[in-house]
Formats: C-alpha cells, structure tokens, sequence
C-alpha cells in the first residue's frame, strides 16, 4: 500500500467522545491544557462539547461539569493554530444551540444521526453551511446498513449542504474490508471536492488499522482522540495512528511526540479507570453495540444485578441505535424481573 | 341519538386514521373530508365510506359548512397552512382540533386539560406532539404529588412512523415537546429528546419519563398516582402500557411506556400517531358532549 504523500486532516475527539468516560466531567481547566497542548501539538481540528454533542446536558446522557457554551468559550481563544469543532445530534440539539456555537467561534458543525435517518439534518446542514462554517454529514452506526444505503444518505446530507461525509463506526464494529468498500463507495459517487472522514473506534483494536484502511480508500479527514480517550475501548488513538502516518509517509502536520506527551501528561492522570479493551467494550464491537452505552450498562449491572455483558447484548439484539441510554435501564429492570420470575417458578 | 358532525382537513395517514376512529364514536359524526389532491386515495377511501370530500382545500367545503352542520374540524395538514384553515372556520363557528404543530391555540392533554378548555368555550385547541401526548400525563403524574424541577422525555419511534414533515423539522418537536412538558405537565424545566430507530420489524413506540422532584420523592404516592394516570389514558389509547418504573433514585423518578396503536388504518406499532388521533377523538368528543347537552354554544369569531 503507497499512501506517501497523501496530507490528511486529523481531528481530535478527546473533549467530545473523550467525555463520556469522564462521565462528562472534564473540567473547564483540564479541557484548556489539552486544548493547549493539541494545538502546540499540530493536532488542526478539535471537537468540544458534551459527550452526546451540543444539548447532550440531560438525566439521559449525564450532566456535565459545565455547559458547551462555557466549554466553548473557555477553549477557543487559547488555540494559536488549531480549529474547534461541535458536533450536534438533531432530535437531542437544535438549531439554537448550533447558532450559539457559531457565535462562540466554532469552524466546524458536525451533524449526527443514525445511518438511515440523514433527512432529520436538513435543517442544521442548511443553516450551518449558510453561516459560513464547515459543515460535516456524520452517518453513525455505518455497520448497519450496506454501503449502497450509505451512499444514498450520504448523497443527501451532501444535497443539504455538507462539504465533507462521515463514515462512523460507532459501535467500533467494522473490519477493514467494512470501512474499504463504505468509503471507496462515497469517494467514487460524492462530488469530487466533498471530502471524505471515517470515525473509529478501538473495540476490536481496528482503530488504526480501518482508519489508514479509509485513507487508502480516499478518506482525508480522521478522527482519532488523544490517549486513546473516548466511548467504550476509546476512539482511535490520535498519537498511535500519527506514528503509523509517518512510518507510511501519510502527513498529518502531528507532532508525534508532542502528542505523545499529552496523552501521558494530561489525559493518563484525569482518567478514573483505563480505558482499554475488557470484556464490555469487546462486547461492544464484537456485538455492534453503540459504544456509550457501555458505563450505563455497567450502572445497571450494579443496580440489577445483570451482568453489563448480557445486557448490552440485548441491546444488540433489539437492534437499539445511538441515544438510546434509556433502554439500557429499561432492559435491565426487564431482565432482572424475568430472572426473578423464572427463580420462582 | 344526535351526533355532531365533523370535518377532517388532511386525506392522508392520520386523518384517515382519525377517520375510522371517529365513524366508531357516539357522539361524532365524520361528514366531511378536505383535501387538495384529486388523486388523492384518502379522498376517494372517504367518498366509498359516504363522507362528502374535495380536493379543493378548505375553500372548496366553506360554502357547505352552515347547510351541512359542520360544528368540528380537525386539521391535520401542516403548520404552515394551519392558522388560514382555522381562521377560515372559526369565522363560521367551528371549532379546530389542530393535530399539526401550529400550535395558535392552547394545548389540551385530554387528562389533564381536557375538561378545563371545554369550560373556556376554546375554539381553538392544539394536540402538541406525538412524544407530548405519551410522556406529559406522566410528568403530571408526579407533579399533582409534588414539585418537580425538571422533567426529561425521551421518545423513541419507529423509522417508518415519521413523516417527511417531522423530518424536515424535528427541532420543532423537540423545543414544542420540551416547553409543553413544563407548561402542561408540570415542572419547572423542560427536555425533549426524539431517536428514530429503523429496526425491523418496526418497534412499537416507548416512551421513557425522567423528573427530577424538589424534595426526596413521595414513592407510595407517585406510584399510586402513574398508575391511575394510565388508566385514565388508557381508556382512549388501550395500548398505553407501562413496562417498568417508576424508579426511584434519589430524587430521579422514572417510567418506562410502551404505546402501541390501535391498528386502525395505521400500523399498530405507530402508537406516537394513533395517540395523536385517540387524543383528538376523545377531545372532540368531550366538546360534543358539552355541544348535546347544551351546556356550550360555539359561536362565530370575528374576523
């Protein structure tokens, strides 16, 4: 594989997916110093918001230590070369919320939703790309569907306004060949100037290797997240596939090193437990389950005493999407009683 | 026994399916159906079951309007035309059930507001959501009992049960959701959150209902009070069941619903539109039943 040469645009999830390990407690002074230390880094595009986007702040989702707004205005004005992102789910953010962002200074909209469902984004892609901004189609859960689906909504949100489609492996399912024929579809039917992203996850350790996979196929934008920071096992480690870049001739602009050191300085000490590949986030890529349903899963393991694994399982089963935090409590209490009952009997 | 006689604006899933359901009322009678497509098949499924019908808007019913009786229109067209629809009836002394988002009128959940807008002779009176009408009689549940400071819903619908409408404007469910289940249901704050799934075969609507209470939660009481609130909404929705809750955690109330349908023209796993026709049905009918015992007189609003 020859991919010297080729520049790509790495773009850092560790204060947005990197939030749903921290429970979204990340503190406004612990997002500045990595916002910081990104940017010296050369890392050019950061996401900053709640782990569920622009208006996560719910009981479904958690609460966060502060608003996307403070997060927003207490990041941007550190960053000498580096953008910020948002990134906003219709159904959970609204317009209102997308407007707020563009006024604290974001450069990037992404606009998520579930691989079959782009047409609820027409209005935010709309209004995004009419306020100048780059605007980002973000298809989840792309394991789901075959890529012929994908290019069909992928062609819609880039109908809407979007100059650069996702493909999004939420639940950090996908093999190579997976991430391979999706992108080499969208890169062969999408407009020539509409660039292309793929968003990993490292649940079955594929977070490097699907994403040179994308670029190969024609991906310019990644998503990695500094320290291996996200939902389930972590996104793709940003320093690890940077390394990987340059031993490939790939350029990413990424001191490798610098990134290094932030994901060992500043990421390592705020995390509350590793995030690493045991057997509930395995479970999750191993399922096709939606990686941030993994704490809650094990939440209810605590409270109901069914185990995280059998309950995200069902969660496969019932073929639950993104959002859907609800039905882990749900199925949980709905287990449990079941178990009780057949003890009875 | 009289009946009062109806129109429906909107020949297609939900007025057809608001259709069926008022031919079975007692005190409803279904005369009329509006709509603008002369191909349309609702229009022609409402001719075969003896409705008049037109294809040429509300203007095309307005000069019927007086010689056939028509003292209630539901409309279930879109926002944008709503207000003209309304104020074009309302001039005539009918009063609009509004299923669309419009909202120009106040919002009625039958078991809560239902009795209080008959008393006020509304004549206009809008449905809210698919996802207000399942959730906001559970906020209200726990808000009669004690004071809630924050109520959260979340609704989780079938791909195939969203129209383009709601598509094209899902932020319009969700901030109209959200502010009716503090206004309506009770609480000081409010959220809405909508997820379309696309499973198949479709799953069946469910509803889950977060309040977050001022003081440590009145559990006996709460409990007592979902449970008779159920029954209440289940003698117009019979398929509005609770699966689990209300869990209590700390001072987090939660209850889980399912709402499935009816199945009569819509597919039953559609509880979020059959509960937009069951909710309209059964406020006409309290109207209707306020209209026969001459208790109400609708009378012509000025123009």
């Amino acid at each position: 594989m020859n991919l010297q040469g080729i520049k790509i645009k790495v773009h850092d999830m560790s204060l947005r997916d990197g939030m749903h390990p921290k429970r979204h407690q990340i503190t406004i002074e612990q997002m500045r110093s990595i916002a910081r230390g990104l940017d010296q880094a050369g890392v050019p595009l950061i996401e900053v918001t709640h782990g569920d986007g622009l208006g996560g702040a719910s009981v479904n989702y958690g609460f966060p230590a502060a608003s996307d707004e403070e997060y927003l205005r207490a990041v941007i004005p550190e960053l000498k070369q580096a953008k910020v992102s948002a990134l906003l789910l219709p159904g959970i953010g609204t317009v209102d919320h997308l407007r707020m962002a563009a006024d604290c200074g974001v450069h990037t909209i992404r606009v998520a939703t579930h691989c079959t469902e782009a047409d609820v984004s027409e209005q935010h892609i709309a209004l995004s790309r009419k306020m100048g901004l780059d605007t980002v189609g973000f298809l989840m859960m792309a394991h789901m569907v075959e890529p012929e689906k994908i290019l069909e909504q992928a062609l819609l949100m880039e109908s809407y306004g979007a100059n650069c489609l996702y493909v999004t492996d939420s639940a950090g399912y996908m093999l190579p060949h997976d991430v391979t024929a999706r992108i080499a579809l969208l890169r062969d039917k999408l407009k020539p100037e509409t660039e292309i992203g793929f968003h990993g996850h490292h649940n079955l350790s594929m977070g490097v290797a699907n994403s040179i996979a994308a670029v190969a196929a024609g991906a310019r934008r990644i998503d990695g997240a500094c320290g291996g920071l996200g939902a389930g096992a972590g996104n793709t480690p940003t320093e690890v596939f940077v390394a990987v870049c340059n031993r490939m001739g790939i350029e990413t602009g990424v001191d490798v090193f610098k990134a290094s050191d932030v994901a060992e300085d500043l990421i390592q000490p705020i995390l509350d437990f590793p995030i690493r590949i045991d057997r509930n986030s395995l479970t999750l890529g191993y399922a096709g389950v939606y990686s941030s349903f993994l704490l809650f899963a094990q939440r209810a393991e605590k409270r109901y005493g069914i185990s995280a694994r059998e309950i995200l399982l069902e969660l496969g089963r019932r073929k639950m999407v993104g959002g859907q935090e609800d039905m882990i409590e749900d199925a949980a209490l709905t287990m449990s009683r079941e178990r009780k009952a057949q003890a009875a009997a | 026994m009289k009946k009062i006689k109806c129109a429906i604006i909107g020949p297609g899933n939900i007025g057809t399916d608001l259709l069926y359901k008022l031919r079975r009322s007692k005190v409803l009678e279904p005369v009329w159906m509006v709509g603008v497509d002369p191909t349309s098949e609702g229009l022609a499924r409402a001719r075969e079951l003896g409705l008049k019908a037109t294809d040429q808007g509300v203007d095309g019913m307005l000069p019927h309007v007086k010689a056939d009786g028509v003292q209630i229109a539901f409309d279930a067209t879109s926002a944008y035309v709503h207000k003209e629809n309304s104020d074009k009836l309302t001039r005539l002394g009918v009063m609009m059930i509004d299923l669309t988002p419009a909202a120009i009128g106040p919002y009625c959940v039958p078991p809560i507001n239902l009795k209080q807008h008959a008393g006020k002779r509304e004549m206009n009176v809008n449905m809210v959501t698919c996802g207000g009408q399942a959730t906001i009689p559970m906020v209200y549940a726990v808000s009669r009992v004690q004071k809630v400071k924050y109520a959260e819903i979340v609704a989780t619908v079938s791909s195939r049960s969203v129209g383009p409408g709601t598509r094209k404007n899902i932020d319009e469910f969700t901030r109209t959701t959200a502010g009716a289940v503090a206004s309506i249901g009770g609480a000081d704050q409010g959220k809405a959150i909508i997820v379309i799934n696309p499973a198949d075969p479709p799953l069946i609507m469910r509803d889950t209902i977060h309040c977050l209470t001022a003081e440590a939660p009145k559990e006996a009481e709460i409990e007592r009070s979902v449970h008779e609130m159920i029954a209440e909404v289940q003698k117009y929705v019979p398929g509005y069941r609770l699966k689990n809750g209300p869990v209590f955690d700390g001072n987090r109330v939660t209850t889980f619903l399912e709402v499935e349908g009816l199945g009569d023209f819509l597919p039953k796993y559609a509880g979020n539109l059959d509960i937009m026709t069951a909710s309209a049905t059964r406020t006409a009918e309290m109207f209707a039943e306020e209209l026969l015992a001459g208790r109400l007189n609708l009378e012509p609003v000025a123009a």
